[in-house]
């Protein structure tokens, strides 16, 4: 029988040490709904200290990998990693950011009490919300600068105001490794300005940040490491040796015209 | 009489009737508004059908065992029992089939209440037991309450709510965003449960002053009400602890002033009462700020339109518009612009302008983002820049200077 290497794999072998090693391990993750399988047998490793970006076409699997990664959603198969251990153990180290669609912005409550949200973990039942968990609170707010609009309900937010909350949010958790889906989905120049300089501060900080990402213009000037999805993993490396024409060609198919590829990839 | 009855001197019964009331509307108000964040308000309605069939079955199993068949705790456990069933039900219908969870509740509420009046009717056929008020539960009937069921409920209330209040944050959090509770680790399917047992608890100590029927309305009407006065979580819940305690009150010591008033459906339109004045009068989410915003914001188009259309020499068809402008003086009734009119329609189309050369700088993009007709251009750039805008419109573009 002939050897039969698939492009995907890169032809690596992943060992013991690499899940070990990794802020966030995923071995074999398949994940359905229904009988049909989004996300299909997907190995990624993503390196400590990196900024990674998901992408891939629409209902490629990004969202439904990272949220099933979080335990959101139940795998069919697959094992999750945190820092080599497993993910019940580490919740305190991850921080999600999820859509912004994703909740009802009606909800009766305010900047600042979303925020210490964040602080659910170590507060725990029973503590109750100290001056120095606000001052903290409003600490990330103020790293969004978002800190004037605290007591705002959070209805009176634009979008980009929205997605800056969610931000603080996570960051109030104070974790290690940040997973954010589409953070720059809707948002405006501004916005985007003020999460990726966070984003970059993070990664300044030795944090690890991985991002589901939809701008292919941007990948190179915002990320180090790329993962590329398209139910399979498609490819996994630096900007360099993953973000190429032929793995985008592979993960898009026809949705990306050559002309456009050479455009992101010249740009 | 009434006021009598507010101060608690009608004796000893509509005392006991009006301070369980009370807890009970603060237990529910505040039990209440964690489902009504979560929007499941009307799985409470399927909970509370649920409860007639264990009523039934508890009266029937302590008759049979030579118990007294109207002890109240009994009915309670037994109503408990089937009001969980129910709520299982829902929920397994939901999560398995196809079925939405809207038409789950219904086939479950109209199933299990139909079985627990057949129930109902076969005990009425039934030799023993003093079977006679047992249907007091569905509407409820506080006539000839005893110490001890107030107690019970006291008790059971104040129990339900000391869990309500430390469960609040876990709630809260799967209210808002069970994407994020459940990244954090949290078991959102074991809080959504905690928050159903609670609705439950609140359902079954409030069959004997409300009935089963009516307690949805303790546990929708408080939250619902106090959301008009606040977009703050903790007040909303402390608010709705008010309504439903005050609507207790109130309610009980109205239907013990008169002898044929009764407590549960007074109860509830006293409820009812504070959530139509919210309704109509709060501040902000009220429908006649709602009304009195949209009527100012309207004149403020109006007359900025005229204005432009003034000073600019444009006839003016709008009446409303015709109406504003004569009425500030600003212009006669034939259209024709008075001296305060024609200042006013001058500043009007300069700021008109100010705003055009605004957009054309592209270092203003953000600020001329925020053009919307009425704002006022001093409000969004400083003296200086207006100046420079100013200073761009003496020089007319395309001549060079």
């Amino acid at each position: 029988m002939p050897e039969l290497t698939l492009a995907s794999n890169g032809g690596q072998v992943l060992t013991a040490e690499d899940t070990a090693n990794s802020p966030l391990a995923i071995r074999g993750m398949t994940v359905s709904y229904g009988q049909k399988p989004v996300v299909f047998s997907v190995d990624a490793t993503f390196v400590d200290g990196s900024m990674t970006a998901i992408i891939g076409p629409n209902g490629a699997g990004k969202s439904t990998m990272l949220k099933a990664a979080l335990g959101i959603l139940r795998p069919l198969s697959g094992s999750v990693t945190v820092y080599g251990k497993p993910l019940d153990e580490q919740r305190a180290r991850i921080a999600y950011v999820p859509q912004r669609a994703s909740v009802d912005w009606d909800f009766p409550t305010t900047v600042l009490d979303v925020v210490l949200m964040g602080m659910a973990r170590e507060l725990g039942l029973l503590r109750l919300i100290s001056g120095g968990h606000k001052s903290r609170a409003r600490e990330c707010l103020s790293r969004v600068g978002m800190e004037e609009f605290a007591n705002r309900q959070i209805g009176q937010l634009s979008g980009g105001q929205q997605q800056r909350v969610f931000l603080a949010r996570a960051l109030a958790q104070g974790a290690d490794l940040y997973l954010l889906d589409e953070p720059f989905a809707g948002v405006d120049a501004a916005t985007e300005k003020a999460i990726i300089a966070v984003l970059k501060k993070l990664k300044a900080d030795g944090k690890t940040v991985v991002s589901v990402h939809h701008d292919l213009a941007t990948v190179p000037e915002y990320f180090d490491r790329v993962l590329l999805l398209n139910t399979r993993k498609m490819a996994e490396g630096t900007v360099k040796e993953a973000f190429t024409s032929e793995n985008l060609q592979a993960a898009y198919g026809g949705r990306l015209a050559t002309a456009q590829i050479d455009q992101v990839l010249a740009g | 009489m009434i006021w009598q009855a507010l101060t608690l001197q009608l004796g000893y019964n509509a005392t006991l009737v009006a301070i369980g009331a009370m807890l009970l509307g603060v237990s529910a108000g505040v039990t209440g508004t964690f489902l009504f964040l979560r929007k499941r308000a009307l799985v409470s309605d399927a909970i509370s059908h649920a409860t007639l069939p264990g009523v039934g079955l508890a009266f029937i199993v302590m008759v049979a065992f030579g118990g007294d068949g109207r002890n109240l705790a009994g009915l309670l456990i037994g109503s408990a029992a089937t009001a969980a069933l129910g709520l299982a039900s829902v929920q397994w219908l939901t999560r398995r089939t196809r079925l939405a969870e809207d038409s789950a509740i219904g086939a479950v509420l109209s199933v299990f209440f139909g079985f627990g009046i057949v129930l109902l009717t076969v005990i009425q056929t039934m030799q023993s037991g003093r079977q006679a008020g047992l249907d007091g539960l569905l509407l409820g009937s506080t006539a000839g309450m005893l110490f001890s069921d107030a107690v019970l409920i006291a008790v059971g209330g104040a129990l339900t709510l000391a869990l309500t209040l430390l469960l609040r944050r876990p709630m809260i959090m799967v209210a808002f965003d069970p994407e994020f509770a459940a990244a954090q680790g949290m078991n959102t399917r074991a809080v959504d449960f905690a928050t159903m047992a609670l609705v439950m608890a609140v359902t079954v100590v409030g069959l004997k002053i409300v009935g089963l029927i009516l307690i949805v309305a303790l546990l929708i009407i408080p939250p619902v009400t106090a959301r008009f006065w606040t977009d703050n979580t903790a007040r909303v819940w402390q608010l709705s602890g008010v309504i439903g305690g005050v609507s207790g009150f109130i309610g009980a010591a109205i239907s013990a002033s008169a002898p044929a008033l009764p407590t549960g459906p007074i109860i509830v339109l006293t409820s009812f009462t504070l959530f139509a004045l919210s309704l109509f009068f709060a501040p902000n989410r009220g429908v006649l700020a709602a009304i009195l915003r949209h009527l100012r914001f309207q004149r403020r188009v109006h007359m900025r339109q005229g204005l432009l259309a003034l000073a600019q020499g444009q006839p003016i068809f709008e009446r409303y518009t015709m109406r504003i402008l004569a009425r500030e003086g600003l212009a006669r009734a034939d259209g024709v612009a008075t001296d305060d009119g024609r200042a006013r329609a001058a500043k009007a189309l300069l700021d008109e302008k100010r705003w055009e050369i605004l957009r054309g700088m592209a270092d203003h993009e953000s600020t001329a983002a925020l053009y919307d007709g009425l704002r006022q251009i001093e409000t969004v750039v400083t003296p200086d820049q207006l100046a420079e805008i100013d200073a761009r419109i003496a020089a007319p573009q395309g001549v060079p200077a």
